[in-house]
């Protein structure tokens, strides 16, 4: 089975296909095809896994050359290790329980069928994924798991919040996965292979440079904290509550989130290779774990207390996958790897399980809000037990599959004093939160009457698989017992297998933080010995600041996106006006040049040809009248020439000027008929004998 | 065959303009119909084209070399290589595709229209198979003239600007290039003793650097404005925005390849050293064009306008991967040239479909498409993840080839450039979702009907090449390999300046060297001349 172990993500594959092009009119159809190829994915998964065991954990690859791309060639294989083997079998496992799930839940629909083909595709994906037997491939199916995500959440994309939410889980997450791009190229160039087992040889034998294995290490973390919603890209995990709950149970919950923490544990050669950016993801994963806790404790959305409490749990995850790297690089030992990877899976279970249970008790009273909840233990026979055993489970209390992989976890902070507090802190606050949830939902008195009253158990297709869930949620962690040889641990492990005892100490201190976080819960919100405003009241900045989930998004708003679209804008204007400025303005300049040249044309260089002609004309005209061979003309001129002869004498003498003026302008008024009558007759005849001695000429 | 096939795929939409002048103009169904038919039997002898490439030989191949006018050592010079070949086809369809799109939208000048659109044709494909200077330059005049048409004509409002700002920044560019045709011709003269313009007896002739610089300036602001790169950009939207569908998609899809196959074609292979002294700047430019074009694309209002801005930050993708001047940048260059043809081709075809039904683009007046489109809204999906370069479709292979090129040559420019690969998703997708979900809040939108049969017919081959490109893009990779390798050793011919550690053409050319695809031509001397 394990050579065809393709056919477990091909077959969702061919799934979503045949149900996009044939089935998509015919509902129940697709939903019971995409669920016996999921149970068919689910029972090979569990024979790989068993033959898997079979070997002893020997790792099977298989792969060919798909593209040559001379000196890049980008191989598809697959890599059967037990860490894949048991990923394909969560991963299967929460598959088909949501895919059950979803029949009743997703039941009216209009577009049911269209749900069921993209889980199948989201399924392939995330087979593929795990599969992957190098980081080319895993970056592709990184990338496709990342669009089903994208579709799913905006499932129901008439809601403008879904919309939103879609959108802003594909950007934030592609901003890590970016970070993981530039990891894949410093891949390609330092090592020239994307085989796992190629890099990691390169890395050990130490051929690649600290350096570069550190910024390796680093940015194929960035694809991490975008998909597993560290921080500071965690914003999206809570708003991507807007698609449906099962998806939320599936891809924001059991696998894709925990897609990170898979990658993290792949890839630890690399990090073992780098004590500095495995410090980097311990120190991450703490701050997102810390931090998203912190808010889980005062929200009031049942499906974002979940979130957030998958924030934090995805980050105690990649501590111990950074402390177990940390340790590794310093040479120490360290149950970290086993630890997160172990906790990855029964996370996984309870996980799934709460939001599905969510999902159950929000079908029942329509409504996401924990305040308008109470007393709904009696109404849900079934979802609430389930809730409260996966609440116990993650709370870490004793033998619940949580305990287990917790206590592994604080077991690996165990040798650095300041992650084990928060470690413990965190402990304590995830069995308050979980806690305020159950005892907020189930019991008290209705807040809500009316919706109460409508409350009603769901059907049969939604409760099935959370009995199912539950039971795994119980037992999963056992085969990680400390008393059993052939535990998890000697199973799943990272360079040598490590052999876990019990450390009786740690597991009495976590089991007291949880027990303790479940009794406060209980005096606050059952007992309400402690009032919770009062509480809120007393610490109202911190309060408001947990509310706010410490406005990382108004932050982002106002420092990252509302610049870049200023900025944009200002790019647009600098188009508008500089650039275009400069080419209307050359243009522009080109159209004056040519007006001027014009003007220039009519008015200077025509104005001075024709200028040059008029005056020859004129100066001509007056040359005629000097002679024209008339007496007249010429007695008049000599009469002329004595007056202003005269003139010029009489200026001499004032008095005589006095005698003289009116004699002149008479004589000046007589000259100037007699010019005009003489211009008039000249003027004719002459014009024509000029032009015929142009002619000549 | 062998030697008629270029001439006949050149000109037979040119036969089709002939027929058409003898239709009357009102009969406007034959007029379509002749238009169509002959576009498609162009896209099936492109076809057989590809068909008789040899995807394993190098060097241009079914050339015809014929004496024009031979006092001026002007040839009837045709061929192609890899580069040129997926080129054509890509026109070919796409040419197709917009002759079907145009069924309706155009109504005046029904006639002319399909005239400018076949001649169109004729021109983009003849610069795709030239290999004569003086052709190049006839055929790449030759586009400019119907284009001029088609956005003059049939383009929106402000379509005289439009048409006019287009011209003038080509016709700027282009005289420069003829100034440098001319010049590379007497300086051929002087060295061989006879006039030439054919690109590969050119490519023998060495060129000092000083006139290289001017030389490649010239053809380089020609090729640049083409593009376009930054800053020489700015006719684009106004010439995208006014176009009709059909002149948008031709412009987008292969108008702008004409530019960086320039490059590719003459300015790298015949400058080399120029080439390395122009190549830190271009990449900045390219640099800034991603950038640049993303951000103004995002506060775009108008759908055409920001797919319009998006092709600037995408084709200065092209030019990054072209100037990282390795094997995989420029594979992923020619490759990412074919992606953007086909997705922003159908990006213009699908804002086309939705303007014809509302008779706007503006994004606020859609909303909640998905709802009454269903299928207009997947198809814009698709394409939508294909343009954001989404692996397993075609975006996805030509971004990851060219920045792991740019990468390999130098790491910053890579790492900002991946950058403008958040900002694509965050303008495409943001778009998508202000058109396609959410409500529907316009009373007009209510009653929109899904694509008819008609525009299925044009959006199904597109997706098909989105997805098939993006999973199985071997035969366009291994028929662009040759002609890639033949490119980066003319680069690898550099003398005047030393080739830098991190732009190791020489090492990949050699790397790049397998036994079944034996690289002609560099030999021993070459080797010895490079160091």
């Amino acid at each position: 089975m394990t050579e065809h172990s393709y056919l477990i993500a091909l077959l969702p594959l061919l799934s979503f296909l045949i149900i996009v092009f044939f089935l998509r009119w015919k509902e129940m159809l697709s939903a019971v095809f995409s669920i016996m190829i999921i149970l068919a994915s689910w029972v090979m998964s569990i024979i790989v896994l068993i033959e898997t065991l079979a070997r002893h954990g020997e790792p099977y690859e298989a792969y060919y050359k798909f593209i040559d791309l001379g000196s890049f060639v980008p191989e598809i294989g697959i890599l059967i290790d037990p860490l894949a083997a048991v990923m394909l079998l969560v991963v299967t496992t929460v598959g088909a329980s949501v895919e059950i799930y979803s029949v009743g839940y997703m039941h009216g629909d209009p577009r049911f069928s269209r749900f069921f083909a993209y889980l199948s595709l989201f399924l392939f994906s995330m087979l593929g994924l795990v599969l992957a037997n190098n980081f080319f491939m895993i970056f592709i199916f990184w990338e496709l798991v990342g669009l089903t995500s994208y579709l799913l959440i905006g499932f129901w994309f008439e809601k403008v919040s879904a919309a939103d939410a879609c959108k802003k889980a594909f950007i934030t997450t592609r901003i890590g996965d970016l970070g993981f791009l530039v990891g894949l190229f410093l891949i390609a160039v330092y090592a020239g292979t994307f085989n796992y087992g190629g890099v990691f040889d390169q890395i050990s034998a130490g051929v690649i440079p600290a350096g570069i294995v550190t910024l390796i290490a680093i940015f194929v973390f960035c694809g991490a904290v975008g998909k597993s919603a560290q921080f500071p890209l965690h914003v999206w995990l809570p708003d991507a509550m807007e698609g449906p709950t099962p998806v939320s149970a599936l891809i924001h919950a059991a696998t894709m989130v925990a897609a990170g923490v898979y990658l993290v544990a792949r890839a630890m050669t690399v990090f073992v290779g780098s004590a500095e950016a495995s410090l980097v993801v311990a120190i991450i994963g703490l701050i997102t774990s810390f931090m998203a806790a912190s808010i889980a404790l005062v929200q009031n959305d049942i499906k974002r207390v979940l979130a957030y409490s998958t924030v934090s749990q995805l980050g105690y995850m990649m501590m111990a996958l950074g402390l177990y790297g940390y340790d590794s690089a310093m040479g120490l030992h360290s149950p970290g790897f086993y630890a997160g990877t172990f906790h990855l899976m029964t996370h996984a279970f309870f996980k799934g399980l709460l939001f599905l249970a969510a999902g159950s008790i929000i079908h029942a009273i329509r409504t996401n809000n924990i305040q308008e909840m109470g007393g709904l233990f009696s109404k849900l026979k079934l979802t609430a037990p389930a809730f409260i055993i996966a609440s116990l489970s993650i709370a870490g209390i004793f033998p619940l599959s949580g305990f287990w992989s917790k206590d592994e976890i604080v077991a690996t902070a165990s040798h650095h004093p300041v992650f084990l507090v928060f470690t413990l802190l965190i402990a304590f606050m995830t069995a308050f939160y979980m806690f305020r949830l159950c005892f907020l939902t189930f019991f008290g008195e209705p807040r809500d009457k009316e919706k109460y009253e409508h409350a009603h158990e769901s059907p049969k297709s939604m409760t099935y698989p959370l009995v199912f869930l539950a039971f795994l949620a119980i037992f999963a962690g056992w085969v990680g017992l400390p008393w059993l040889q052939n535990g998890f641990a000697s199973f799943v492990y990272h360079g040598e297998p490590y052999h876990p005892h019990a450390n009786w100490w740690l597991m009495i201190i976590s089991t007291i933080m949880a027990v303790s976080g479940i009794g406060l819960a209980y005096l606050m919100y059952y007992k309400k010995s402690i009032s919770a405003d009062r509480v809120a009241e007393k610490f109202k900045p911190l309060y408001t600041l947990l509310y706010n989930k410490y406005y990382f998004d108004e932050l982002y708003d106002a420092v990252l996106i509302r610049p870049v679209m200023a900025f944009g804008r200002l790019m647009w204007r600098f188009d508008a006006v500089v650039i275009d400025g400069l080419v209307n303005g050359t243009a522009w300049a080109t159209v004056f040049w040519a007006d001027m040249k014009q003007w220039f044309d009519k008015w200077i260089v025509d104005g001075a040809v024709n200028g040059s002609g008029w005056i020859v004309r004129q100066s001509g005209n007056i040359g005629r009248f000097l002679q024209t061979g008339r007496v007249q003309s010429y007695t008049f001129f000599a009469l002329l020439l004595v007056v202003l002869v005269s003139l010029f004498k009489l200026e001499v003498g004032p008095q005589e000027r006095e005698v003289g003026w009116p004699v002149l302008t008479i004589l000046l008024a007589v000259g100037i008929i007699f010019l005009a009558i003489l211009s008039r007759t000249i003027g004719r005849q002459p014009a024509g004998q000029e032009t015929k001695q142009e002619e000549h000429v | 065959m062998e030697d008629t096939i270029l001439t006949l795929i050149t000109f037979f939409p040119t036969i089709g303009v002939l027929l058409l002048l003898m239709v009357p103009k009102e009969r406007h169904d034959s007029i379509k119909a002749v238009a169509l038919i002959i576009s498609f039997v162009t896209m099936l002898l492109s076809f057989m084209l590809w068909s008789m490439f040899d995807p394993m030989a190098n060097g241009m191949q079914l050339e015809v070399n014929l004496p024009w006018i031979v006092s001026f050592g002007i040839h009837y010079h045709m061929g192609i290589d890899g580069i040129s070949l997926v080129l054509i086809v890509m026109t070919t369809i796409l040419s197709v595709l917009s002759i079907l799109s145009s069924w309706r939208s155009i109504t005046k000048g029904v006639k002319g229209f399909f005239i400018s659109m076949l001649l169109l044709e004729t021109g983009m494909l003849g610069v795709f198979c030239a290999l004569d200077l003086f052709m190049f330059y006839v055929f790449w005049e030759v586009m400019l003239v119907p284009m001029y048409f088609l956005i003059g004509v049939w383009g929106g409002p402000r379509r005289i600007y439009a048409a006019i700002k287009f011209v003038l920044f080509t016709m700027f560019g282009s005289l420069l290039m003829l100034v440098a045709i001319l010049y590379i011709l007497f300086q051929y003269q002087a060295f061989s003793g006879e006039y030439s313009f054919d690109m590969i007896k050119l490519l023998s002739m060495p060129i000092p650097y000083r006139e290289q610089l001017w030389l490649f300036g010239a053809f380089a602001l020609a090729f640049a404005i083409k593009v376009p790169l930054w800053p020489f950009h700015t006719w684009l939207p106004d010439a995208h925005v006014e176009a009709p569908t059909a002149g948008s998609v031709i412009l987008a899809g292969v108008l702008l390849k004409m530019g960086t196959y320039g490059f590719l074609r003459i300015c790298l292979p015949m400058f080399p050293d120029a080439t390395m002294t122009y190549l830190p700047y271009i990449c900045v430019l390219s640099l800034i064009a991603i950038i640049y074009g993303a951000l103004v694309a995002m506060v775009q209002k108008d759908v055409k306008s920001l797919v319009a801005f998006s092709s600037v930050s995408h084709m200065g993708f092209v030019m990054l991967g072209i100037f990282a001047l390795n094997f995989q940048g420029l594979q992923g260059a020619v490759l990412q040239m074919i992606n953007h043809g086909i997705s922003t081709g159908a990006l213009f075809l699908l804002v086309g479909m939705i303007y014809e039904r509302r008779h706007t683009r503006m994004i606020s007046e859609f909303g909640g498409l998905a709802k009454v489109m269903p299928f207009f809204a997947a198809v814009f999906m698709i394409i939508t993840l294909s343009s954001i370069g989404l692996p397993l479709t075609n975006g996805f292979v030509g971004e990851f080839l060219i920045l792991l090129g740019v990468f390999k040559a130098n790491s910053l420019y890579g790492i900002i450039a991946t950058s403008g690969v958040i900002l694509s998703a965050c303008y495409m997708l943001w778009m998508y979702q202000r058109v396609i979900f959410g409500k529907v809040t316009k009373p007009e939108n209510e009653k929109l009907n899904d694509l008819s049969w008609r525009e299925k017919l044009i959006m199904v081959p597109l997706v098909l090449l989105v997805f098939g490109i993006g999973i199985y893009p071997q035969p366009l990779l291994e028929r662009i390999e040759p002609a890639v390798k033949q490119v980066l050793q003319h680069v690898s011919r550099a003398q005047t300046v030393r080739l830098d550690e991190r732009y190791q053409i020489q090492k990949v050319v050699h790397q790049s060297e397998n036994p079944t695809r034996a690289m002609s031509g560099l030999t021993q001397g070459d080797e010895a001349c490079l160091r």
